[in-house]
């Protein structure tokens, strides 16, 4: 088993130590059986997803129509900075000095001294992908509700609908969007989605299509929706996305892409060049349905090979980036130099995407490109396991012969040997050494 | 291609009127000669501009062309000769521009005049605000007497001034004698200790009518990205008796809202400018 120790973000007022966090008494609002009866809160119904059959791209921000500050961007931004001046948030994040480091790529860099404090290690295992919920340990149900913006859902209607005071419905578990306490930058949320349903820290269809919708009806490029996965820097195993806005586009989004295949629903995928981190890119498709659903297959790929992966949702929901990485894996194998492990950075979707949260005042002041680059390029797969990790996925998504690319490691029925040779393995995950690759001629 | 984006002012105000963009192909070793396309490619990009976001104007960008094109597609710089023809170019549509502003009565130029006292927020910023469509105004409280640096064009529809009537103007302008000086008190003691506040005052616009309206006025802090205080954010709301549509924002969230915009505007405009 590999684990390594961290130390935990906290992203919610009721998130102790697991050590001392006992059973949950109430009288604090949580989200329980016991504090849910009559709970109400803001519901906003998003617009009906249209048809892929129109044959038309989906325009998500109808230009006529939609106001310049969305509707959901005013929520988001108004509910966050009232719970701002409630004083939820553990520190204010518009404090923490951040700059972009001068170079090509525009790595921005924030020094955040108060998000790791008071704070111990823990053991985090980092080899399984999919591990099941344990009720036991933090999760979403136990926030305050007052942590709570509002409740998110796809809608029936082709127009976006807005209830003001929605009871919180304990059989038809709500999607919700939460503060996160210790945010990394201005209006850091969480989608929790259908919180109640406890569904563990794992990609499904369904998830990431709302958030996709989330991404879209927010309609501010600058408002990304990211994912981590177990053993890709999650700490809080209850399926979750995070997103915030930060009004400057990441170098992940710069880096320039080359085009691999597109598939039978029209989503294009590519791989980026020269970024740290080797990453596909998926975006186009005829409906937003087709291009989540790509990415979903991807993911579900993944995790069933247990290949941690980070997922960046950009551009409104029209781009997603995704990551594979072995960061975790290499650090518990102890690979990673101790100079890397000492700034004691994460490298997480939004690191990965090039907004580095830096923890200690000279790593902020001595921040450099190469310095992010070498960190980042840590995280990334080698060149022989993406394209080992490629090829798996585009089989699961039905794209495995278009390729010229995957000659030599692509070869039909091996595919699936090699998948589940993989699974029934369970051990640590093959770290790309060419022995490991197993094709059959 | 070579992008060069440059940003055109207005004389009078110092606001972006106007972008010039100028695309020079460069000329890498794949580019196929004589593919017919004109020497310089002036194109507008309505859409970026109005999110606010910045292309650097030295280097070179892949720009999406056709499929074929994307393919052979390979990093290359701009050299000196094409960054002086851009810059030629971009000079040129300047002229122009300048001297057609002249018939049009409204002069337009490349570098930015500054309004007396205030300093100028720079043009990403102002694009940035410009998406937020609520009444408010900036404030610099570096500067003496606390000027407005910034007001948004419905501050100026519910107040009924001029832009340059109130730019390095201090927002007292709005009392009246019947003005409660309690609560400009208190506004001032908040401005002071550099915290929020919410206060109803009585305002006095210079609409047509005259009229005065009463203000529900919510008052901030905003930090630039070095973590320091660089302008108060004010933000205006004509009280109103009439039932506000149950399917509508609370009124109190709008108006955090706009703060929270404006806190990433400047947050993040300053990121690139440390």
């Amino acid at each position: 088993m590999l684990k390594i120790k961290r130390v935990p973000t906290v992203v919610s007022n009721y998130q102790k130590d697991e050590a001392s966090d006992e059973s949950v008494g109430c009288g604090r609002n949580c989200l329980g059986a016991c504090c849910l009866n009559g709970a109400r809160l803001p519901l906003y119904a998003c617009k009906k997803l249209e048809k892929s059959g129109t044959g038309e791209k989906v325009v998500i921000s109808g230009e006529a129509r939609e106001p310049p500050v969305s509707f959901l961007e005013s929520l988001v931004l108004g509910e966050w900075e009232d719970r701002f001046h409630r004083g939820l948030f553990r520190y204010d994040v518009t404090a923490c000095e951040t700059k972009v480091i001068p170079g090509n790529y525009g790595f921005v860099a924030q020094l955040n001294e108060g998000r790791h404090l008071k704070k111990r290690p823990t053991e985090f295992r980092v080899d399984k992908v999919l591990q099941s919920f344990d009720g036991n340990k933090f999760n979403f149900t136990k926030v305050g509700q007052e942590e709570l913006l509002f409740q998110f859902e796809a809608g029936e209607d082709c127009e976006a609908q807005f209830f003001p005071c929605m009871p919180l419905d304990a059989d038809n578990s709500p999607s919700v969007v939460a503060v996160n306490v210790s945010p990394i930058e201005y209006g850091h949320v969480l989608l929790i989605p259908r919180v109640l349903d406890c569904l563990p820290q794992r990609i499904d269809h369904k998830s990431l299509l709302l958030a996709l919708h989330m991404a879209a009806e927010a309609a501010n490029p600058y408002f990304r929706l990211g994912y981590n996965s177990l053993g890709a820097f999650a700490t809080i195993n209850h399926l979750h996305f995070q997103a915030y806005y930060l009004a400057m586009p990441f170098p992940l989004e710069k880096a320039p892409s080359k085009k691999m295949i597109t598939t039978v629903s029209g989503v294009k995928i590519s791989e980026l060049v020269n970024y740290p981190v080797r990453s596909l890119l998926f975006e186009g498709g005829t409906s937003m349905q087709d291009l989540s659903d790509t990415v979903s297959d991807a993911c579900v790929c993944l995790q069933n090979n247990n290949i941690p992966f980070n997922i960046l949702i950009s551009d409104s929901g029209r781009q997603i980036f995704l990551m594979p990485q072995c960061y975790a894996e290499k650090q518990a194998l102890g690979e990673v130099s101790p100079e890397l492990l000492e700034t004691q950075v994460n490298p997480a979707v939004w690191e990965i995407s090039g907004h580095m949260v830096l923890k200690r005042k000279e790593d902020y002041e001595g921040a450099s490109e190469e310095n992010a680059w070498r960190l980042l390029a840590e995280a990334s797969l080698s060149e022989e396991r993406f394209k080992e990790v490629n090829a798996l996925i585009f089989e699961a998504i039905g794209c495995s012969n278009q390729e010229e690319e995957l000659e030599g490691i692509l070869v039909q029925p091996s595919g699936s040997v090699n998948q589940t040779g993989n699974r029934t393995l369970g051990g640590p995950i093959t770290n790309g050494t060419a022995s490991e690759c197993l094709v059959l001629q | 291609m070579l992008f060069h984006m440059i940003p055109v002012f207005g004389n009078d105000d110092g606001r972006v009127i106007h972008f010039v963009a100028v695309q020079v192909p460069i000329s890498g070793q794949k580019m196929r000669n004589g593919s017919g396309c004109s020497e310089m490619v002036f194109g507008s990009c309505r859409r970026e501009v109005c999110l606010g976001s910045f292309v650097h104007q030295e280097r070179a960008l892949p720009v999406e062309c056709d499929e074929q094109e994307l393919e052979n597609w390979e990093h290359c710089e701009a050299s000196e000769s094409e960054k002086l023809k851009s810059a030629e170019a971009v000079g040129s549509v300047l002229s122009v521009l300048t001297r057609y502003s002249e018939f049009a009565g409204r002069l337009v130029c490349g570098k930015r005049n500054c309004l007396r006292g205030a300093d100028c927020l720079s043009s990403s910023l102002v694009i940035s605000l410009g998406r937020i469509k609520q009444s408010f105004v900036l404030t610099n409280p570096c500067l003496p007497d606390m000027p407005i640096v910034y007001a948004s064009d419905a501050f100026l529809t519910l107040t009924g001034y001029k832009r340059h009537e109130v730019l390095g103007q201090n927002c007292r302008f709005l009392s009246g004698v019947d003005t409660d000086s309690s609560v400009l008190y208190e506004m001032k003691e908040c401005i002071l200790k550099g915290q929020p506040c919410t206060v109803q005052i009585l305002n006095y616009s210079n609409r047509k009518d005259k009229s005065t309206f009463w203000n529900l006025l919510h008052i901030s802090p905003v930090r630039n990205a070095s973590g320091k205080t660089a302008y108060f954010v004010g933000v205006q709301m004509e009280a109103s008796c009439k039932d506000i549509e149950s399917k509508e924002l609370r009124p109190e969230t709008r108006q955090l809202s706009v703060v929270g915009a404006v806190r990433v505007a400047v947050r993040s405009s300053f990121m690139a400018t440390c």
